[in-house]
């Protein structure tokens, strides 16, 4: 009682300051309206928490979410539209910047709808050495997602250590394309070049040093009773819902559903290769986290099982009107001259044809719906990109649970502003 | 391009794709059953995936007797895009639909055209949630209207943005630049 009717003179004593404000000055806004209850809050565009560009307004009732609108766009450079003037072959550098934490996959996906569009067979070698960057990528991948999830709940070592070897594996993507986040990384119809013995020590001494630490943070992590307070039962959606939002990837697996692109549809000789697939049971960020953690161990599998079993032969087809000649052979060899001149100013024809290829990027299905009309570029290029879609679900996990959720499930959605706005 | 074609024997192309074809042969009969064969134009296997045609005034209820359908579960929306064709005259303004049975692991492509003067289709976001951002997605860049959409507004360009951008007529570059004509290399 005592503390309404305090309520009620402060009220008051505001409601003349008010109006004696707008007396003085009747343009002068009114800050601060104190019969509100919800509050407005603007989460982003540049919140350090939402790790990318992207903004939700979010209407709260003290801590709760009551709703939210989401904006998205702030990075949109117009992909689609830029690639209808690119030659197949540049476009891989569009594709680099969609999902920026696991570029190999998204450069190997594009080659690979293009070589489908062609009918261009990659030799086993090159298929093998894909998958081993492309696990590589999706190991990067999710060491971002969980160590920024950390980061998020208050742990900033696993995080530190993990950037750690996010490094090293960055130095084997120096080695192979001399790039190391926006790689550019193979050609249509194989790799540019041949994995150098650098490489294959280094990426030898990862395989055998990131167990280890990965255990570490699994050890820090998994069973942490702080850190699972924070997320267990948090942000969850079940798998009718998930499906109907389109989720895909671990999002997707952590709801209870096995779908993945490499078991189903197997693309680049994944159908070789012994890995299970793991799945959740609620949805919760506590399962998206684990599923991530046993992914990373599946892909060190894969990676394994490639490098063990990795065939000799060509790291390339035998395309030349595709694929660009070596340069020495340009200097002195007229044919591959005429090929290398041909690629480059785009005098190569492609078929008349549509073609979906889909891979199992970082975060879900990353589609490739191709349109050509036999021109040197696309007619119309659409990639279907994981985060736009499922991110349309945020607000719905989100409502009902207090800021401090909404922060800890953007982040294990793993929402990358490159492939939202692409 | 051609010996390309050659390179590959047409024994082994056809029987890698056999079980595919069997699948599509399986769909379609579906898709004929439910639906009817009037409502399909078009059909055809584009690199292995069943593409069929139809209207808009028939794909809000065929994509949701698809997603009813017990037999083949086609109850994932995998993505939706729009085309500008301006060539065609009356059917210029495309919609391409992928969907995918996550039990079966079938794929099927649909497409309706309508032309640009009255570029309305049906909304999808009854049916599905995802519907939502692919709907104004194709909204934004081709201004393709969806009756029914619950917020029908621009998503990746800017609010006052006043044209559609992935329409044909707009050139990336600027039209009227001499200096870098485009003679030499097709469109």
């Amino acid at each position: 009682m005592a503390v309404n009717d305090t309520l009620e003179s402060t009220h008051k004593i505001i409601e003349s300051a008010r109006e004696q404000q707008q007396h003085l000055n009747p343009l002068a806004p009114t800050v601060n309206d104190f019969n509100q209850e919800l509050t407005t809050l603007n989460l982003g565009p540049t919140h350090p928490a939402t790790h990318g560009i992207f903004q939700n307004i979010l209407q709260m009732d003290g801590e709760r979410i009551i709703s939210g609108v989401p904006t998205i766009g702030y990075i949109h450079r117009a992909f689609e539209k830029i690639a209808e003037r690119r030659p197949f072959y540049q476009i891989t550098t569009l594709t680099d910047r969609m999902n920026y934490c696991s570029s190999p996959i998204n450069n190997f996906g594009w080659h690979m709808t293009v070589e489908k569009l062609l009918g261009v067979e990659v030799p086993k070698r090159a298929q093998y050495i894909r998958v081993i960057l492309m696990e590589l990528a999706r190991i990067t991948d999710h060491l971002i997602c969980n160590g920024i999830l950390g980061v998020d709940t208050g742990a900033f070592t696993g995080f530190l250590y993990l950037m750690d070897e996010r490094e090293k594996v960055y130095e084997i993507y120096e080695e192979v394309s001399g790039a190391r986040l926006t790689t550019n990384m193979g050609r249509v119809g194989g790799m540019e070049r041949d994995f150098s013995d650098i490489a294959i020590t280094k990426l030898r001494t990862w395989l055998k040093t990131f167990p280890t630490v990965m255990r570490e943070f699994e050890t820090m992590f998994n069973r942490n009773r702080i850190f699972m307070d924070r997320i267990v039962d948090v942000g969850a959606i079940s798998a009718e819902r998930a499906l109907n939002y389109g989720f895909t990837g671990p999002n997707l697996r952590a709801a209870g559903v096995d779908y993945d692109v490499r078991v189903m549809n197997p693309y680049s000789s994944y159908q070789d290769f012994d890995f299970e697939i793991p799945v959740g049971t609620k949805g919760d960020t506590y399962d998206r986290f684990m599923v991530r953690n046993e992914e990373i161990w599946q892909s060190l599998r894969i990676i394994e099982q490639a490098l063990e079993n990795l065939p000799a032969g060509p790291y390339h087809a035998d395309a030349p009107h595709f694929y660009l000649p070596p340069k020495q052979a340009v200097y002195q060899n007229m044919e591959a001259l005429i090929y290398h001149f041909k690629i480059v100013m785009g005098e190569i024809d492609a078929p008349v044809g549509e073609v979906y290829h889909s891979v199992e990027g970082g975060n879900g299905e990353l589609g490739f719906y191709l349109v050509s009309d036999g021109g040197r570029t696309p007619y119309r290029l659409h990639f279907r990109r994981p985060c736009f879609i499922y991110y349309q679900a945020y607000t719905e996990m989100v409502v009902g649970q207090t800021l401090s959720d909404a922060i800890v499930t953007l982040s294990s959605m793993n929402v990358i502003a490159g492939e939202l706005d692409a | 391009m051609a010996d390309q074609n050659e390179s590959i024997p047409a024994q082994e192309q056809a029987a890698a794709q056999d079980p595919a074809t069997q699948q599509n042969a399986q769909l379609l009969a579906l898709l004929h059953r439910l639906f009817g064969e009037a409502a399909f134009t078009d059909v055809e296997e584009s690199y292995g995936l069943l593409t069929v045609t139809t209207t808009r005034e028939q794909i809000h209820g065929i994509i949701a007797g698809l997603q009813k359908d017990q037999e083949l579960q086609l109850n994932f929306l995998t993505t939706m895009c729009g085309v500008h064709w301006p060539e065609q005259e009356g059917r210029e303004m495309s919609i391409v639909y992928h969907l995918h049975s996550l039990t079966r692991n079938i794929r099927l492509r649909l497409k309706i055209f309508f032309p640009i003067a009255d570029p309305v289709a049906p909304t999808l976001t009854d049916l599905y949630s995802c519907a939502n951002w692919m709907e104004r997605e194709a909204f934004d860049f081709y201004g393709i209207i969806f009756p029914g959409h619950p917020n029908l507004m621009r998503i990746l360009n800017v609010e006052d943005m006043d044209y559609h951008p992935m329409r044909k007529e707009y050139a990336l570059e600027d039209g009227t630049r001499e200096d870098k004509t485009d003679l030499f290399f097709g469109r």
